[in-house]
């Protein structure tokens, strides 16, 4: 009897079980943090939301073209483009997130100057974009070319490094949901980038983050842009695939 | 009063201390600046419903929310409704002006928080009475920040 | 190029409390933190902000430093007629932002 209790339990237990455990960092975020992101008048990530959108529609170097003449509405032309991100790029032959895409139109297409990585303008372009994905869910495009950086990146994921001798994976695998110091600690899901972080009191890429988890692990920060970088994303966004799109985030 | 010895090496290293580092509020500063906010008036507890979270995820933007109790006619307003800290660089962080046309006394905004500290807001009204309420906010730090 | 998020509603009846939410970006920089080059970085917030209501001034807040950066402020007025809200920010250099917004009031 008892038995067959406990089957019945595991039987219903496992519907739930087989469920996604997997959570976005909105959910370890305090209700204050939260509030802050649903509300689009509250969210200050929406302020480069906003100046992305008038940089998308503004004419920009040699060309006189904006993004705008060319991809027209960005509601349209650039839902579900985040979603996809990191692709691979066939002029140079490497995958290319999508700061990166932005800047390669900038610099060839429009014949710009390009605007510097983690700057207030390509943060802006890149959330005004990934905006326009916000609720779809993260779909990795499937091109095998990506395949060996997409292994480079799990390998960083899980490789010791820096004076503490951590891996990305100790903490954000092992140990998500617990705590360090009184932070929780998330399960390193990509869902709202570019978002507003109100430890940097600004918006910052996936990148930038990367960069405060390294030095905080005392080993070698990835530059942003870099094929390391690339990886590292690239991987994450798959781990992620199925998830729902944020951005602009808001984090503590 | 006779300056000790160690007093003194105290009270100038406390001096050269405060050379190279901005001044701080201490619950000694809030209280002048409050002071010059009622002009030395009496303050009374109560009327101010003030809001803001005990725990706070990161001290860079704390919301917070005042509520005062008033009708908000002509003659009968919230004319003024001031907050303050004890621990940041400056015990001021914002001082609001209502009008009749405001309708209700409620505001809302974000600050800056150093430290686990008291905050103070206190409303004006038109009769010229104060009235305050203060509340404990406790900062966490996050983990691995930069630089 | 400093923008800002309003929000105002578009109609409300004669006589009705709205609120009103504005974020304004910002960086309120302090004047108490050290740059990379260990030299104090200059003091660059918004002091002053004021809303008028065809042309009346509802409401008004004097900032400090410990006002976040990207400042939101929340508070109310009563729809009393159809006309224009102007948002004012002034900066302390002195340097005023303004945005504006209508209301129909029926």
């Amino acid at each position: 009897m008892n038995r067959l209790l406990v089957i019945l339990l595991v039987c219903v237990a496992l519907p739930a079980s087989a469920q996604d455990a997997r959570k976005s960092g909105f959910a370890f975020m305090g209700p204050d943090t939260q509030a802050m992101q649903t509300d689009d008048l509250a969210n200050p990530g929406m302020l480069s939301v906003l100046e992305g959108e008038a940089l998308w529609n503004a004419k920009a170097g040699t060309s006189q073209k904006s993004c705008a003449a060319c991809h027209g509405d960005a509601p349209q032309s650039m839902k579900g483009v985040a979603t996809r991100y990191p692709a691979f790029d066939d002029t140079t032959q490497a995958p290319l997130d999508l700061a990166g895409r932005i800047l390669q139109c900038r610099t060839e297409r429009q014949g710009a100057l390009a605007f510097q990585r983690e700057g207030r303008e390509l943060l802006a372009l890149t959330s005004y974009v990934g905006h326009q994905s916000r609720n779809m869910t993260i779909a990795p495009s499937q091109d095998t070319r990506l395949a060996a950086a997409r292994a480079q990146g799990a390998a960083l994921y899980s490789t010791r490094v820096g004076q503490l001798n951590f891996s990305c994976a100790q903490c954000h695998d092992d140990n998500a949901g617990g705590h360090l110091g009184a932070a929780p600690i998330p399960q390193a899901h990509p869902t709202g980038y570019p978002l507003y972080r109100l430890e940097w009191q600004s918006l910052g890429s996936l990148q930038r983050r990367f960069r405060n988890c390294l030095s905080g692990m005392r080993a070698e920060p990835i530059p942003a842009g870099s094929a390391d970088a690339i990886a590292l994303e690239l991987f994450l966004m798959d781990r992620a695939a199925g998830m729902k799109l944020e951005t602009p985030a808001v984090r503590p | 009063m006779n300056t000790t010895r160690r007093q003194f090496s105290l009270l100038t290293a406390g001096a050269s201390l405060a050379l190279v580092t901005p001044a701080r509020a201490t619950p000694e500063t809030m209280k002048e600046s409050i002071q010059a906010f009622t002009g030395g008036k009496p303050i009374k507890e109560g009327r101010v419903k003030f809001d803001i979270s005990l725990l706070v995820e990161n001290g860079n933007s704390v919301p917070l929310s005042v509520l005062v109790d008033s009708p908000m006619t002509k003659d009968d307003h919230v004319t003024r409704i001031g907050i303050f800290n004890e621990k940041n660089p400056l015990p001021d962080v914002a001082i609001f002006t209502l009008t009749p046309r405001c309708g209700r006394a409620q505001i809302a905004t974000r600050m800056r928080l150093n430290d686990t500290q008291f905050i103070t807001a206190i409303a004006e009204m038109s009769d010229g009475t104060y009235f305050s309420a203060k509340s404990e906010v406790i900062v966490t730090m996050p983990a691995c920040v930069e630089g | 190029m400093a923008r800002a998020l309003i929000n105002v509603p578009q109609k409300a009846k004669r006589g009705e409390i709205i609120e009103i939410k504005t974020l304004m970006s910002h960086p309120m920089e302090t004047g108490f933190r050290t740059g990379l080059d260990g030299q104090l970085v200059p003091r660059d917030i918004i002091e002053q902000f004021v809303c008028t209501y065809n042309g009346e001034v509802v409401f008004s807040a004097h900032l400090y430093p410990a006002i976040t950066a990207n400042p939101f402020l929340s508070f109310t007025t009563i729809a009393a007629d159809s006309g224009t809200l102007v948002f004012s920010w002034t900066d302390n250099k002195g340097e005023t932002q303004v945005q504006t917004a209508s209301i129909q009031v029926e």
